[in-house]
């Protein structure tokens, strides 16, 4: 959009700040700023928890199961996606996008519909020992569901964009498939694969919807960070919350320090 | 030697190649000369393994290589966009082909620094490909291809991304690189001064079909058809022939075969001169004299000459009616 005047110019931009503002920057900073109205000490105490500290560590483990499957499994797709002749890829890419299209909700509730007590899976993986549902695996399977297109999202339009010459060069040139991949591909879609990366991260370690529906909140075991938030809540532990919130949102912020510096070491120019 | 016999491609209806043989002599220069969509890329990268053809095979030096990936037909292979490893110092492009097969650090790097010196890259090895021109490029991308010491080195349209000027000078330079390291190689163009200019053989292709091979100079001569004659240099049209615009003669008086013509521009072009006539029949065509041959002349625009083409050419450049309209000349 053009606008020739700079008084217009100005007023687009207040706008455009304004509503960044008043939707996302007021809120934060409520939140940080109650999170140590009470005082760090006090905020300390309430993520040091029994509770909270399981709850950390679960939101931590789901990630980092989900996360790196999810990039092999988004890797591999796009490569599918993209350079492959195969019939039928746009099915392929409309089941790739269904978590997107479906409630995280519906996600929870269709995964207790297979694997619960009274589901299809369940009874025969309960006599073998197995409970998915109102347990870890359980929250895995979703977070890895709501998670699975952001890598193949990113990837798919890099690959795209630098076409398949160079790695053809490196056929000629002798390269196996892998050799090639390794040396040629991958670092030609890195920023791709790194952008999906923090995008899986954070919708991993955020994910309520889902996580909520198969977890059954069982405090200390099947409860993450987003859970806690929302029992303090409810339960009027309004500061007890916020702090959870913010623990949150460190590890967030912490995400994209380590794949920004990791991306820093890997690029050579 | 390269051997390609029977080769078919198809892209869905459209037949890229239908059953094309030829034979390439080892060490020599062939050029695969044709427009676009005849089928010319489509047979180096079949040579390559870059495609599967539908039919047919490939055989290099003896060795029947149609099922066989391109990575272990020992090829060299060069492309329009240099397909440079955009994120790799101009070393490792270059060393590539020998750090995936595992060879000793020590060797790659002498290897590396022969083949820049070779190309005139030398103490580039640090650079990024962005940081080159195109010219720079390509001969990176061509001493990436020759470090492995392929059988066969095979350029597709090498120089069609490039400058002129630049294009000028990488044709003399390939050229002389050849005489230096005599690989077998094919080079894919449309422009058949740059295929005159470097090949020992050239091959014209039309449509998925070769329409002739042999040396430059024999297709120059004695084009096979229409074809063949209008791609290789600019034709004139003289009753029912073509005749090339330098094998025409101007003459003050009529003789037997001569056509009578008005002169309606002379156009100065450095040592030559093209006269352009309006024939008196119907239709205007271009002549190609030198300057020495005009002032001999003594035409002027508005005078009537006669035309006809240079001893024998006539008839021999007309072998049968042409069945497609003849292209304009080549650019």
């Amino acid at each position: 959009m053009t606008t020739a005047s700079p008084v217009g110019r100005l007023s687009v931009r207040v706008l455009a700040l304004g509503y960044l503002a008043l939707l996302l920057l007021v809120p934060i900073g409520v939140v940080l700023y109650r999170t140590f109205e009470p005082g760090l000490g006090e905020v300390w105490d309430s993520i040091t928890t029994p509770a909270a500290v399981s709850a950390f560590w679960l939101t931590i483990e789901l990630a980092a199961i989900a996360v790196p499957l999810n990039t092999i499994f988004g890797i591999v797709a796009a490569l599918v996606l993209v350079r492959s002749r195969v019939r039928g890829k746009w099915l392929l890419q409309a089941f790739i996008d269904l978590p997107f299209a479906i409630s995280p909700v519906v996600i929870g509730l269709a995964l207790f519909l297979l694997y619960g007590r009274q589901g299809w899976l369940g009874p025969t993986l309960t006599d073998a020992g197995i409970q998915i549902i109102f347990s870890v695996p359980g929250m895995v399977l979703a977070t890895i569901f709501v998670c699975l297109p952001f890598v193949v999202r990113e990837v798919a339009p890099v690959l795209r964009e630098i076409g398949d010459e160079q790695e053809q060069a490196a056929a000629t040139l002798g390269a196996s498939r892998w050799q090639t991949f390794r040396r040629i591909t991958l670092p030609a879609i890195r920023w791709g694969v790194a952008y999906g990366v923090v995008l899986s991260t954070a919708r991993a370690i955020g994910e309520f919807g889902a996580v909520s529906v198969v977890s059954g909140k069982i405090s200390g075991e099947t409860v993450t960070l987003p859970l806690l938030v929302e029992n303090r809540y409810s339960n009027f532990d309004l500061s007890g919350a916020y702090a959870a919130s913010a623990l949150l949102a460190v590890i967030a912020l912490a995400t994209l320090l380590a794949m920004t510096l990791l991306q820093r070491k890997g690029d050579p120019r | 030697m390269i051997a390609a016999t029977g080769v078919s491609k198809h892209y869905g209806d459209f037949a890229a190649l239908r059953d094309v043989s030829i034979d390439i002599e080892a060490g020599s220069l062939t050029a695969l000369l044709g427009p676009s969509g005849s089928g010319k890329s489509t047979l180096l990268r079949v040579i390559a393994g870059l495609e599967t053809p539908d039919a047919g095979t490939v055989v290099i030096e003896g060795r029947d290589v149609t099922n066989v990936p391109p990575q272990r037909r020992d090829i060299g292979f060069v492309f329009q966009h240099y397909a440079a490893f955009k994120h790799m110092t101009v070393r490792d492009n270059v060393g590539f082909g020998l750090k995936v097969r595992k060879r000793p650090k020590a060797e790659i790097d002498a290897k590396v620094d022969e083949l820049l010196t070779i190309v005139g890259l030398a103490g580039y090895q640090k650079r990024y490909p962005s940081q080159l021109s195109g010219g720079q490029r390509q001969r990176m991308a061509l001493a990436r291809a020759l470090a492995v010491e392929p059988k066969v080195l095979l350029l597709d349209e090498p120089f069609g991304a490039l400058d002129a000027n630049v294009r000028a000078e990488l044709r003399a330079w390939l050229r002389r690189l050849h005489e230096e390291v005599h690989v077998t190689t094919v080079l894919v163009t449309h422009d058949q001064e740059e295929a005159m200019e470097l090949a020992d053989r050239i091959v014209v292709l039309n449509a998925g079909e070769i329409e002739q091979a042999g040396a430059p100079r024999d297709l120059y001569d004695r084009p096979a058809n229409e074809f063949v004659m209008g791609f290789l240099g600019p034709v004139a049209r003289l009753g029912d022939g073509l005749v090339r615009p330098h094998d025409l003669v101007l003459q003050p008086d009529p003789d037997g075969t001569s056509i009578e013509a008005q002169v309606a521009r002379i156009v100065h072009l450095g040592f030559e001169v093209r006269v352009e006539l309006e024939l008196a029949g119907d239709g205007a065509l271009a002549a190609q004299l030198t300057r020495h041959e005009l002032e001999q002349l003594e035409i002027a625009e508005g005078d009537i000459v006669y035309v006809r083409p240079a001893g024998g050419r006539f008839e021999r450049a007309t072998p049968e009616p042409a069945p497609a309209p003849v292209e304009q000349p080549a650019a």
